[in-house]
């Protein structure tokens, strides 16, 4: 019983991590029907930035989650820009590859310059490392530190999509780009700024992770980045409690397989779950279905 | 005095021009109508107008209190906030939003309150979220929509949804309104009733109105003034006896074997 309590202890702490970056994933999809495959590697850039504030400028955690998670905002708008903007009216197969081609770059790019060596996040000091046991049951600062920066995160997010301006703005262009348009609602204004809003997100979730795991290296961001984007699926793409609930459930359903079953097969049975949430109910968990108008 | 100044404007997609050097004024105030044969351009041509297409060449220019603003290679949110809203031929509502909120959207764009008045939902945002709740339910009433405010679009009639359109296009505050076929799919009474409407919000609203209509009977009682279009040019324009009895305008209709019939 305690085993299992662990285990759920440490699948919230990597569900948070996927439900973060599952966000910016269905956010994205939501408003202009892309899978950004470079989502991933921005949760990887937001880690080295996080990074070198701690090591080389000396910067507490806080400071550092809020610069990376500023460089990532920049960094997302600035793709959206470049890369996605010229293929506003393009087919979505041109974007989705473009959207490979920029997470390579990224990826071989950071290696360029700052080496496909592993780094290792400074360890935490004071109340960072400390833990807590209840029987045989250990909870890290660290862990609690991460789930509750997502969940107010995800709060925050919450409150922007339901309440702002602009986050009703995402909304509506989210359900029709060209109507949103001619109710004057600037569209290209609000698809940068929700792949602002997604990348914010997944730069915290890149420091989050360098702190609670340590080590991270430039392709770090591929496999969580799948998994992430299966988190999305299974609750339902586009829509934003689903990339939440998603994340916790395969985060928690990859923990158990690992502390339960066999470590090899976790990767594999989350895959599976793509699987058959594609074949059983591909509009996800809190996705209608809908049948394609002809 | 003109509201809209619409000087040779053409559009081609590839080596079919759809409208050809068309120019059309409007006078503030007016109800016009824009009819032609399928295919003869109008919709191409509302869709200029609104900026979804950007014309080859020509100017668009919009009058507004006494200033000129140039519409052409705007983009189309800055088009509306120009003061020209629309219609759509096939109605294009957000279906699964409430009948309010649809209404709501187009008032985003007049929204002031910031950032942090939403977060901690200070006084000044309530004030204006209970302000365009209530402009909202007053521009439903117009068209008896307020007892459904809160069913989902895509669950209202046919008709009604028409009607949903239009009050969403004036909730954008709209000084030009564009209708694109208002009464599409109704039948003889609807049309009526929505004859009555547009007559009562062109009052209301000082509006200046425009639409495309393949209903004679709505066209002809209503419009003060049609233009004709065929294969993309203006090739009529005057009262409705005028165009009733135009020789160019039957010729479009019928075929040019008019004579010989």
């Amino acid at each position: 019983m305690e085993g299992l309590l662990q285990q759920i202890v440490n699948g919230i702490t990597l569900g948070s991590i996927y439900a973060l970056m599952a966000l910016g994933y269905t956010m994205v999809y939501g408003i202009i029907r892309l899978i950004n495959f470079a989502h991933a590697d921005i949760y990887m850039i937001g880690a080295y930035v996080g990074y070198y504030c701690m090591s080389f400028f000396g910067l507490g955690f806080l400071p550092s989650l809020i610069i990376a998670m500023f460089i990532c905002t920049l960094l997302g708008i600035i793709i959206e820009k470049i890369a996605y903007r010229p293929l506003r009216n393009a087919t979505r197969i041109s974007v989705l590859i473009t959207a490979i081609g920029v997470s390579l770059f990224l990826e071989y790019g950071t290696m360029f310059f700052v080496t496909a060596n592993v780094r290792t996040y400074p360890e935490m000091t004071g109340l960072l490392a400390r833990t807590i046991k209840m029987g045989n049951i250990v909870i890290s600062m660290q862990q609690i530190l991460l789930v509750s920066i997502t969940i107010v995160l995800m709060i925050l997010l919450q409150f922007i999509v339901k309440t702002t301006r602009i986050g009703k703005a995402m909304r509506a262009v989210s359900m029709d780009k060209d109507a949103a348009e001619l109710m004057g609602i600037n569209v290209d204004s609000t698809i940068s700024f929700t792949f602002g809003l997604g990348s914010a997100l997944a730069g915290a979730a890149g420091v989050l992770v360098g702190v609670y795991y340590n080590s991270i290296n430039p392709l770090m961001g591929m496999v969580p980045g799948l998994k992430a984007f299966i988190a999305a699926v299974f609750g339902g793409i586009g829509i934003i409690p689903g990339a939440m609930i998603g994340g916790y459930f395969i985060g928690a359903v990859e923990v158990l397989v690992a502390g339960y079953g066999n470590s090899m097969y976790r990767d594999a049975v989350v895959f599976g779950i793509l699987i058959l949430v594609l074949i059983v109910k591909p509009s996800g968990l809190l996705g209608k279905n809908t049948r394609e108008k002809v | 005095m003109s509201i809209l100044k619409v000087n040779k404007i053409t559009k081609s997609f590839g080596g079919l021009t759809a409208v050809s050097k068309a120019s059309l004024e409007l006078e503030k105030g007016e109800l016009l109508g824009l009819i032609g044969p399928n295919g003869a351009g109008k919709t191409t041509l509302f869709n200029l107008l609104t900026g979804i297409y950007v014309p080859d060449s020509g100017a668009i220019n919009l009058f507004r209190e006494g200033e000129e603003v140039a519409l052409h290679g705007l983009r189309p949110h800055n088009i509306c906030k120009a003061g020209l809203a629309r219609t759509f031929q096939n109605i294009r509502l957000f279906k699964d939003l409430t009948v309010l909120e649809n209404v709501r959207i187009a008032m985003n764009k007049n929204i002031k309150y910031g950032f942090i008045p939403s977060f901690f939902h200070l006084p000044s945002y309530r004030w204006e979220e209970k302000q365009s709740i209530d402009d909202s339910i007053e521009l439903l009433k117009i068209f008896n929509l307020d007892d459904k405010k809160d069913e989902l679009a895509k669950n209202l009639p046919y008709g009604e949804q028409r009607h949903l359109e239009i009050a969403r296009a004036l909730a954008t505050n709209p000084k030009l309104l564009l209708l694109d076929e208002p009464a599409a799919g109704m039948n003889p009474a609807e049309t009526e009733n929505l004859t009555k409407i547009i007559g009562e919000i062109r009052e209301e609203f000082d509006l200046t109105i425009l639409l495309i209509e393949h209903d004679m009977s709505l066209v002809m009682k209503i419009c003060e003034r049609i233009y004709v279009l065929d294969h993309g040019m203006v090739i009529a324009n005057g009262t409705p006896e005028e165009i009733r009895s135009n020789k160019r305008v039957i010729e479009a209709y019928l075929g040019e074997d008019i004579n010989d019939a």
